[in-house]
């Protein structure tokens, strides 16, 4: 009788008995996530399911993430599936209006400069001695777009998921502070105050519905490896764009984009375990993260000096900035800076149209990363 | 294959790999611009 009393009480405290001492730390991390997402608005939708998953997944003994634990049914359904990134992709599809980039389309060259932060820190984590696929998934936290970051790591680093995750959606919403240094660096006052005029010319509904056909089908015929996630994002455009199936766009863009994105974070979270966390390499993967975004913000600032200098000074190079996939917040940045030095300068089309471009970008980007890694036989 | 080579590629190939898509998409886009332009008739469809 006194034997399963005691075994009963046990049960009660080995919870306690069986914290590891990484655990108190990264239920810790996990409210900084909620708080972040909670009371500073740093992409609440994904930061706060990431903080409490990593909170869930911390307290020992719960069994979630054990062979038929909720959250790794979870995570086996919609991640090493790849399905819900993807998933998401349709919905960010169907939410994007890529006419100011069609409005301009020498504007995808920012796009490209905008991702060359990917390949540089990819460059530095080899020379830091990480090994050859996780540089991939460390370099791909610069291409500053969740889905893509979570795409490209679950298949080829998922013990990097968590902290590349973490980093790529909480860089993303601090690109209003990382980016104007910058932007103010690398310009001078009078490059900052040029005037880029209104956008006039609007673009055929035809154009814009050929152009996530043009894109899925170059695009796929160049770099085959990345057509989920372009077939996927350009799916949501053309729904959109097509006016036909708004049932199906209205789904993806609301019902399907919430749904999958509070499964994606929880799920993430659940990766957050402290004994795989607390490594001294998930502080280099941020670090790198970091420095992958402000490559991408400094190298779209100079490709848009060189198109100022090769249109005669029409361009502002502000705009190169927003050459990264942080769509809408690096125009509004762009637009907000602009105005600091020309109260009369309106950007924001302009920018948005650099960002578009970058959405495209960082989705063309990761592509050929992943035809290139399969033609070199690493995958 | 070793990182020097590994890196080398991913850099100059990726980059490279990634300006000349999107070059050939600008231009095609362009392309479909001039042949397909707007017209006034589409406001409010």
């Amino acid at each position: 009788m006194l034997d399963a009393i005691g075994s009963g009480l046990n049960g009660l405290i080995a919870g306690f008995a069986n914290l590891h001492w990484s655990n108190p730390i990264m239920i810790v991390v996990g409210c900084v996530l909620l708080y972040l997402g909670i009371k500073k608005d740093f992409e609440p939708l994904l930061l706060v399911p990431i903080g409490f998953g990593c909170i869930l997944v911390n307290i020992p003994l719960t069994g979630m993430m054990e062979e038929e634990g909720f959250l790794k049914i979870i995570y086996d359904a919609g991640i090493m599936t790849e399905l819900f990134p993807l998933l998401i992709f349709v919905g960010i599809g169907a939410m994007t209006d890529f006419g100011p980039l069609l409005e301009n389309p020498k504007i995808f060259m920012l796009g490209a400069a905008g991702q060359f932060g990917i390949f540089l820190t990819l460059a530095l984590a080899l020379v830091l001695g990480f090994p050859q696929k996780d540089a991939v998934a460390i370099g791909i936290i610069g291409a500053c777009d969740g889905p893509t970051a979570i795409y490209v790591t679950s298949k080829y680093a998922p013990h990097l998921l968590g902290a590349v995750s973490v980093a790529a959606y909480s860089y993303m919403s601090l690109v209003p502070v990382i980016q104007p240094p910058i932007m103010k660096f690398l310009t001078t006052e009078e490059e900052r105050k040029i005037n880029m005029g209104m956008v006039k010319k609007s673009v055929s509904k035809t154009t814009k519905i050929l152009f996530p056909l043009v894109v899925t089908v170059i695009g796929g015929l160049i770099a085959p490896r990345g057509l989920p996630l372009l077939g996927t994002i350009m799916l949501g455009n053309l729904m959109k764009e097509s006016g036909a199936v708004s049932r199906l766009t209205k789904a993806s863009e609301n019902e399907i984009a919430n749904i999958v994105t509070l499964l994606l974070g929880i799920s993430i979270g659940a990766t957050m375990d402290g004994r795989v966390f607390l490594k001294p390499e998930t502080l280099i993967v941020l670090a790198l993260g970091f420095l992958a975004i402000c490559l991408d913000t400094a190298c779209g600032v100079l490709f848009g000096k060189l198109m100022k200098v090769m249109t005669g000074g029409k361009v502002n190079p502000l705009i190169g900035a927003a050459g990264i996939s942080a769509y809408p917040m690096s125009a509004r940045v762009v637009q907000r800076e602009g105005q600091k030095y020309n109260p009369k300068n309106y950007l924001l089309m302009h920018a948005m149209g650099a960002n578009t471009g970058g959405q495209v970008g960082s989705v063309m980007a990761a592509a050929v990363m992943l035809s290139v890694l399969k033609g070199m036989g690493i995958i | 294959m070793d990182n020097w080579t590994f890196g080398v590629t991913m850099v100059v190939v990726g980059m490279g790999g990634t300006i000349l898509t999107l070059w050939i998409l600008s231009l095609l886009m362009s392309i479909l611009s001039k042949a397909f332009p707007y017209r006034k008739e589409e406001e409010g469809k």
